[in-house]
């Protein structure tokens, strides 16, 4: 059996492959702020937040770092409308990324906050800043600082496996490459393709958190 | 009807999640090899494999853990082989992982300072001799903690076989949960097996950190 490879037919597919590149981007954008939020509240739950916080917030992190995306996933598109909360699959897909990259992050950020030497602390309370000032000032932008490759690799990390999300019928880049295929048999070609976009996309969102990360945190001026 | 009772459910997820655990295992095995092979390349002084490793790590790790399955899947079958769902998962699963242990164990061989390998060299070792005897026991013993790390990664890893067609823990969670109409249990239920799964290695990596950090 030969098999001869056709990428032309693609073409009068682009439509709906740039559909499932702008929803890929729209899950990533927002399931990665409101995340990174997320993350930057249970980190400081943990390391310097009351107890009975702490703990319930670690059990969260736990669970999320132990268990699939995909279960994630499923549990609350189809397992949640058994407590009364029905979602859209946008709407779960969205809420599942932020759930999870939520406990990433609050990990990555904590050992950013962990790294702060004691003194710092001490020295923002000694210019009168409130505890919420120093943990602002002090605190979180420099442990942001700190970790700000390891969280943009987290958040390409959420990208690539928001794949999955086809399979509560969001219409992502995934979903474009199995309605190509579904339509020209041609299965191979339609998930090549797809697979090199979402090379390029990876490779240019990593691109662009790090060149964010170089406005939000511009290199220190020489005479400080 | 049949109705199912949560220890039906329960006992069939369990019954399934030996092929979880088995796929993970031949995952891992697989993937480990091959990362050795690619390891030597990567820290080698040649410049092209180093290069060809570099370039399997962007390509393995830039991708969606999905598209390498059903490339796997509908690929192998391209070339005339009879694939079954099992084998295409261990194939996308074994290159996939070894593109991340690879990196980890390449971060390894790099943190051996350099000066261990000057000393080595001034007693006259060769790169081979130096490789074996001063740089590998020392990278390996930093290596483990991540690695076991890393193998919380393969076992979520395989959730994604399911979407192929391998009837593992979350594929038997989609049946049960489309025959009993009891998503709520049935994925709840699977997460816990997964998490009893996954929980135990993530402790044992942060304790073997530990170890490691309090020795250095």
């Amino acid at each position: 059996m030969t098999y001869s490879f056709d990428f032309g037919w693609l073409a009068s597919y682009w439509p709906v492959f740039a559909a499932g590149v702008a929803m890929t981007l729209q899950l990533i954008v927002i399931g990665g702020l409101l995340g990174i939020a997320l993350g930057i509240a249970c980190a400081w739950a943990r390391s310097l937040g009351p107890r009975w916080l702490g703990t319930p917030v670690a059990v969260y992190v736990e669970l999320i770092r132990n268990t699939p995306f995909l279960i994630q996933l499923f549990f609350i598109f189809f397992g949640l409308p058994a407590l009364g909360l029905r979602l859209g699959e946008v709407q779960a897909a969205t809420l599942a990324m932020v759930i999870n990259l939520g406990a990433y992050a609050a990990e990555i950020i904590r050992a950013g906050i962990e790294a702060t030497p004691r003194g710092q602390f001490e020295a923002g309370a000694s210019l009168a800043m409130s505890r919420i000032q120093t943990f602002r000032h002090v605190v979180l932008v420099p442990a942001l600082e700190r970790i700000w490759p390891a969280l943009a690799s987290q958040v390409v990390i959420v990208m690539l496996g928001s794949a999955v999300v086809s399979q509560i019928a969001v219409e992502d880049l995934t979903f474009a490459a199995n309605f190509a295929q579904s339509r020209s048999f041609r299965a191979f070609e339609a998930y090549a393709v797809s697979t090199v976009i979402y090379l390029g996309l990876a490779i240019a969102l990593r691109a662009a958190l790090m060149r964010l990360g170089g406005l939000i945190f511009p290199a220190p001026e020489t005479a400080r | 009807m049949t109705q199912f009772t949560f220890v039906d459910i329960l006992t069939n997820l369990l019954w399934a999640s030996r092929w979880t655990v088995l796929l993970s295992l031949a995952a891992f095995a697989g993937g480990g090899l091959l990362a050795l092979g690619l390891l030597f390349a990567a820290i080698g002084r040649a410049r092209w494999p180093g290069r060809l490793a570099r370039l399997y790590v962007e390509i393995f790790q830039g991708t969606p853990l999905l598209m390498q399955l059903f490339l796997a899947f509908f690929g192998l079958g391209l070339l005339g082989i009879d694939v079954s769902p099992w084998l295409a998962a261990c194939a996308a699963l074994i290159l996939w992982s070894a593109a991340f242990l690879v990196e980890i164990w390449r971060g390894c061989v790099m943190a051996i300072g350099r000066g261990q390998w000057e000393a080595s060299a001034a007693l006259g070792m060769g790169y081979a001799a130096q490789m074996r005897h001063v740089v590998l026991p020392q990278a390996l013993r930093l290596a483990v903690p991540p690695t076991v790390g890393f193998s919380v990664q393969v076992v979520k890893g395989t959730a994604l076989t399911s979407i192929i067609g391998f009837l593992e823990l979350t594929k038997a969670g989609t049946v049960l949960s489309n025959a009993s109409f009891q998503p709520f249990t049935v994925f709840g239920l699977v997460a816990l097996i997964y998490f009893a799964l996954c929980f135990p290695l993530s402790v044992g990596a942060r304790r073997l950190e530990r170890k490691l950090n309090v020795a250095h």
